[in-house]
């Protein structure tokens, strides 16, 4: 068995999709001779020619939009964003045109814009965004961040094979330090709208997603030791749909919920879950639900700034810790 | 019987190798269009109409002419703008639809989710339009390069106007068109107007299709009013494009005779403007030319326009009392899977 990246996943996973339908290519800037910015795409050229490896101008209007004509006609496109931080230069293409297109008029979708997302990597402010609440507000798409290897294959093959347009969202910080035993010739399709549990617990959930479960998983094991406390952690895995019944049936089981997600917090996937556990699992909760987000400021650059802002496992512990006291 | 001046001097070829019975089509398209339109303003002015209305009164010529230049026997494609209804007709759009979108109808293409022309369907080959101006190219794109990756011999055709040229969408997409040597073509339909804002403070190059240098194709410019100089210019263009030539950009002149909309009073436009370009109608432009060289006969024309009458005579009736959607189809299709919203909770609870 070999050991798989979580980058390498991503690409196992395309190429495994490129072999079996034709009808799926990739577009995206500097995705052919280079391989793109963080080399997914390395190798895609030579194997599978100019026709279905796309180089694009620099212009994610242009690759949405016509990633969009071109699945209506049948086609599969996989547009690659080079840094997710540039999915707002193509968020009208994405909003206005692609998300509606079924809905007002009947027109078929099926297209995967995916990048690399996420901080922990000193990119400063615009090399380091998760945009999933920007999106998750938008009917007609649908959302996956993937946090292992399996995922990461599993999730950008089930993307391709879907017939909505989905947006996936990998976590740059996570392309080559997570590695996992794949099998050869194993199938993986994660399937879209359900969640994982990353680990069994009984005193407490943390619901999260893409890198930040590393930090919860973290987070648990400390608790575990120091504090003698089981904690439970979801693994979103997709956001659009969501996965309600996951999230309730973990609230049920431990009755207080941490809420910890990477992007700021004002208007953030977190208020979104814990109005749904409000309406849901209120009678269940033995305490308010609580949030770890990064701070409500651009990401800067500077490590001693960046580490500040963004949430870390000690974050996760104290307030796992104020939880647990409540 | 007919006069010895007519059998003395025997008709012209028409040209760009159109026959008779084509040119009569060019004209029935563009009596179809300008008669609908006519039927939904009297219908809007009953309030049955439920969204704005939008006119192309004048400019019949240039959607007409240019969408003929297709081949919908080949699957060529189009995506058109507000002013397009012409284009639409062309490749198959039939006025009991049109009727009842902006009628928002249950029956509508769109089962009344979306207004006026702002519908499409791939099998005849057209593309429903979003409002955000630009945004049809970089799609139309796509189409394109269906087409170019498949090695089919078709062609899309996207339309724009002067004010959609100046979006960040046009220019990502027609540039992405030209770098990829898509089998497509633009065409701008410069009517003078985007709203209220006149072509100057739109834009600072002299002719619109001045700019297609600034992407490495071609630029054709031609009389939107006369709809076999539109033909004429768009066929080849067509053609370059089905053979593997790339892009290219059609500036067709025009005038926008009514408001952006029916509510629009045109208060912006110069004294004396509109009666200017009412002399240089297109349909009228047509009669004269078809009927002076002897490509059709005033009664044809007649026939026609008789027929048109008919057909809208009975798709009005047909459909003005249909129903509109039924309230909870709000929350069917908004992705294949799942394929139903989930009805909200308040409207779940009894009493």
């Amino acid at each position: 068995m070999a050991e798989v990246t979580y980058l390498e996943a991503i690409r196992q996973g395309m190429q495994e999709e490129m072999r079996r339908d034709e009808n799926v290519f990739i577009l995206g800037e500097d995705i052919g001779a280079y391989g793109g910015a963080f080399k997914v795409t390395e190798g895609f050229l030579a194997e599978f020619g100019e026709r279905r490896v796309i180089d694009t101008p620099i212009a994610e209007a242009a690759i949405v939009g016509a990633a969009a004509g071109a699945a209506h006609m049948g086609l599969r496109p996989v547009a690659e964003m080079q840094f997710i931080d540039f999915i707002s230069c193509a968020y009208d293409m994405l909003t206005n045109y692609v998300a509606t297109a079924r809905y007002r008029a009947g027109l078929p979708t099926p297209m995967v814009v995916r990048g690399p997302s996420g901080g922990y990597v000193r990119g400063g402010p615009f090399h380091s965004q998760n945009p999933e609440a920007a999106f998750l507000h938008t009917p007609g798409l649908k959302i996956v961040c993937p946090a292992t290897a399996r995922d990461a294959k599993g999730l950008i093959k089930s993307a391709i094979r879907d017939d909505d347009p989905v947006l996936y969202f990998e976590h740059k910080y996570l392309y080559r330090r997570i590695k996992e035993h794949l099998p050869e010739g194993e199938e993986i399709l994660t399937p879209i709208g359900k969640a994982r549990v990353a680990r069994e617990g009984k005193d407490l959930t943390i619901v999260t997603w893409s890198a930040m479960v590393y930090k919860a998983l973290e987070a648990a094991e400390r608790l575990e030791k120091e504090d003698g406390l089981q904690v439970e952690v979801l693994d979103l895995r997709t956001l659009l749909p969501m996965d309600d019944e996951a999230i309730m049936t973990s609230v049920r089981k431990t009755n207080r919920v941490l809420i910890a997600h990477e992007d700021t917090r004002t208007g953030g996937v977190a208020g979104e879950i814990t109005a749904r556990i409000n309406d849901q699992a209120f009678e269940w909760l033995d305490a308010p639900v609580r949030r770890v987000t990064a701070h409500d400021v651009p990401l800067p650059y500077a490590p001693t700034l960046e580490d500040f802002v963004l949430p870390q496992t000690d974050d996760l512990v104290v307030a796992a810790r104020w939880l647990a006291a409540y | 019987m007919t006069t010895t001046a007519a059998s003395a001097a025997t008709p012209a070829a028409p040209p760009h190798g159109l026959s008779r019975a084509q040119l009569h089509e060019l004209y029935y398209y563009m009596r179809l269009t300008r008669s609908l339109e006519e039927r939904l303003v009297n219908l809007y002015r009953q309030t049955k109409v439920i969204g704005g209305l939008f006119r192309s009164l004048g400019q019949e010529a240039d959607s007409v002419g240019s969408a003929y230049a297709l081949d919908r026997t080949r699957g060529d494609f189009l995506s058109p703008l507000i002013r397009n209804l012409g284009s639409m007709l062309v490749q198959g759009a039939q006025p009991l639809e049109i009727l009842r979108q902006y009628m928002a109808k249950a029956e509508s293409p769109t089962r009344g989710r979306e207004l006026n022309i702002h519908y499409g369907d791939l099998d005849r080959g057209f593309i429903g339009q979003i409002s955000h101006l630009g945004d049809m190219v970089p799609v139309m794109a796509g189409v394109a390069l269906s087409f170019k990756m498949r090695k089919q011999p078709r062609v899309g055709l996207v339309y724009v106007g002067d004010g959609a040229m100046s979006t960040g969408a046009f220019h990502e997409g027609i540039n992405f068109a030209a770098v990829q040597r898509l089998p497509m073509v633009i065409v701008c339909e410069n009517n003078g107007y985007s709203f209220s804002t006149p072509m100057r403070k739109q834009t600072a190059v002299a002719q619109l299709v001045d700019k297609a240098a600034a992407y490495g194709i071609p630029g054709v410019r031609a009389d939107g009013n006369d709809v076999l100089a539109v033909y004429g210019a768009t066929k080849p263009a067509v053609e370059l494009a089905r053979n593997g030539g790339g892009c290219t950009l059609i500036e067709l002149v025009t005038y926008r005779r009514k408001g952006h909309a029916e509510h629009d009073n045109q208060s912006y436009v110069p004294a004396g403007e509109i009666e200017a370009w009412e002399a240089k109608d297109p349909i009228d432009r047509c009669i004269r030319d078809l009927t002076a060289a002897g490509w059709a006969t005033a009664g044809e024309l007649a026939d026609i326009d008789a027929r048109i009458a008919a057909l809208l005579d009975e798709a009005v009736g047909a459909c003005e009392n249909e129903p509109m959607p039924e309230a909870m189809s709000a929350l069917d299709g908004v992705l294949a899977d799942p394929a139903r919203t989930e009805l909200e909770w308040y409207r779940r609870i009894d009493g």
